[in-house]
């Protein structure tokens, strides 16, 4: 296992970004040239054997999104970054676009590259408002350089790039409601068939992909597969930046080896729990995953293994909730997020969450009942994977279903004596 | 047919030729003006604090969309204001990491030294108080921000300094 931080390795917190010719003195923009000298399908191979999967919570391997783009036809097909990070308790994004931003500039290129793009476009939350300036900067600077416009590189081969920032709303990362935003349409997610490979922007294929992701893949192209895969534990390929929050002597996000063990991300990295506090539960990567208990921690951060214990990786970057918060309020707390950000498009979603967000109020405020239990229970029925129109709402019922599953007891005591916890 | 009855539906105002300038530097980066319609909301709520049913009718028909459409969108997006704001907008995240550390009680804080509650402006027109989802600064919750402006590691000591220096600089 090597020690190289392809993602985080300009990055020193205090000091300002890198700038086109810093980031390039440090070995910066040398996969573009890799790129422009290979075949197109060549760029997706590499990635796809890389074993590079989606970092936005899919965990889908990116080559092979790649390789469901038809064959150019002359026409405009787009490549746009996913830079709307609003899961709960995930913020590791932000970080790679504030304190380097050419990395993700370099990655669009390249990506755009293999998958002969015109037009990319990056798709970012607007309160990120230092991600903005920074990314601009860099912008316009790889404009500057000729790494965009007419001519990338010198190659002949043009490929513009330009900053979206919207509004704030969640589902704008489901990435088919993200195209209707950058169509100007309001955020409802499309029909899938046809993916957006084949039909997304304006009718044109179109990729999307998480601004991690697109960061792995300067260090794929420019040093190979073999590199990759001897990034990670078990030869597990490559880096991701995983994160804690909550009441850890140290919260943050760091880059680590994709293998490592939740509890070397808890213990060894975030310090462990602050003096006074147990660790009950976590969410191991966003709001919109079950829990898992402290039997789990040994566990490694693959998407397989954190599936067989009954959740999923998603953004890796995990919330632990202490033995002095109540978790009935923590779900409740979750389903009020995603009944707010529901886009309203279908019906259990629309109406589901707030039905659900008010009998988890009622049992917070000691008014629940023990036929709500069972409804909680039938609600993440009627909100399961393929009975939505889109992930969100199935997502939405993941701390729910798992919270009554790991503490029944407690959700039976709030109907017995409402909330026992401190109001914080 | 001499019975017209005048009018008193909202009519396009005219955009600033600073509106105009930005919202075509914008419309450069995509081939169909609808495109721009967010943008151009933003654009015009930067200058004129939100962003008024003038102002929409304005947006619609400076870029051709039809107005109903535009306010589809305006209405979807959390940050789009189509009413009044004061001259800060306080968002503050009261999302789960947030939730954990406390957020509730410093709302409740804020609320009471402001006299408002979400969604509501200060009479003296000097802030907003809005709810945000996650503001993505899990690692330093409590966190909000005021304008442009990200605080983290929020206290109610704190919370009552940012106040104070907002009030101060008016």
């Amino acid at each position: 296992m090597s020690m190289d931080k392809p993602l985080t390795k300009n990055i020193q917190i205090g000091r300002a970004p890198f700038d086109f010719a810093q980031y390039q003195a440090a070995g910066g923009y040398a996969s573009v040239a890799k790129a422009l000298a290979m075949v197109p399908r060549d760029i997706m191979n590499l990635v796809k054997d890389s074993g590079l999967g989606g970092r936005g919570g899919a965990g889908f391997n990116t080559g092979l999104k790649w390789s469901f783009i038809p064959e150019p036809d002359g026409g405009p097909r787009y490549l746009v970054v996913n830079a709307d990070e609003m899961e709960p308790g995930t913020f590791k994004d932000r970080l790679l676009m504030e304190h380097d931003p050419h990395l993700l500039v370099e990655g669009i290129i390249t990506a755009a590259i293999a998958l002969e793009a015109t037009q990319a476009y990056i798709f970012l939350r607007g309160e990120y408002k230092v991600a903005e300036q920074a990314l601009h900067k860099a912008i316009a600077e790889a404009y500057e350089a000729g790494m965009l416009g007419k001519s990338v590189n010198g190659s002949g081969r043009s490929l513009d790039l330009a900053l979206h920032t919207s509004a704030g709303r969640y589902i704008c990362g489901e990435e088919t409601a993200l195209i209707n935003a950058l169509e100007g349409k309001r955020a409802n997610p499309r029909f899938k068939p046809p993916f957006p490979q084949v039909s997304g922007l304006w009718g044109r294929p179109t990729l999307v992909n998480n601004v991690e992701t697109i960061c792995n893949i300067p260090g794929i192209v420019k040093n190979g597969v073999d590199w990759y895969k001897g990034l990670g534990i078990n030869g597990q390929p490559g880096t991701r930046i995983s994160g804690v929050s909550g009441r850890v002597k140290n919260p943050g996000c760091w880059e680590m080896p994709v293998g490592t063990t939740f509890r070397t991300l808890l213990e060894d990295y975030a310090g462990g729990m602050q003096d006074g506090y147990q660790l009950k539960a976590f969410l191991p990567g966003g709001g919109s995953t079950d829990f898992l208990m402290p039997e789990h921690l040994d566990l490694p951060m693959l998407p397989g293994d954190v599936q067989k214990a009954g959740s999923r990786l998603g953004t890796s970057l995990i919330m632990v909730l202490d033995d002095k918060t109540c978790p009935v309020g923590c779900v409740h707390n979750l389903i009020k997020f995603f009944a707010h950000e529901s886009c309203g498009w279908c019906t259990p979603c629309r109406d589901g969450l707030p039905w659900t967000e008010h009998m988890l109020r009622k049992l917070e405020d000691g008014e629940g009942s023990m036929k709500d239990l069972d409804i909680l229970k039938e609600m993440c029925g009627y909100m399961a994977p393929g009975n939505t129109f889109c992930a969100l709402a199935p997502g939405a019922v993941e701390p729910l279903q798992s919270g009554l599953k790991y503490f029944m007891d407690e959700f039976v005591e709030h109907v017995n004596h409402g909330c026992k916890y401190h109001k914080h | 047919m001499s019975n017209i009855i005048a009018s008193t539906a909202p009519r396009a105002r005219q955009l600033t030729p600073e509106e105009i300038h930005e919202i075509e530097h914008e419309k450069t980066h995509y081939p169909y003006a609808q495109a721009v319609g967010l943008e151009a909301l933003k654009i015009v709520q930067k200058y004129q604090g939100w962003v008024s049913d003038e102002s929409l009718l304005a947006v619609a028909q400076y870029l051709d969309i039809p107005p109903d459409e535009l306010e589809g969108v305006a209405t979807f997006f959390n940050l789009i204001y189509r009413r009044p704001v004061g001259r800060h907008v306080i968002l503050f995240c009261d999302s789960v990491a947030c939730w954990m550390l406390g957020c509730d009680s410093l709302k409740e804080h804020i609320s009471a030294r402001l006299g408002i509650d979400y969604g509501q402006t200060t009479d003296d027109n000097l802030f907003t108080l809005i709810p945000v989802p996650c503001l993505g600064d899990c690692d330093r919750a409590p966190t909000m921000m005021v304008g442009n402006e990200h605080y983290r590691n929020l206290t109610p000591e704190k919370i009552d300094q940012i106040i104070a220096d907002y009030q101060a600089r008016g």
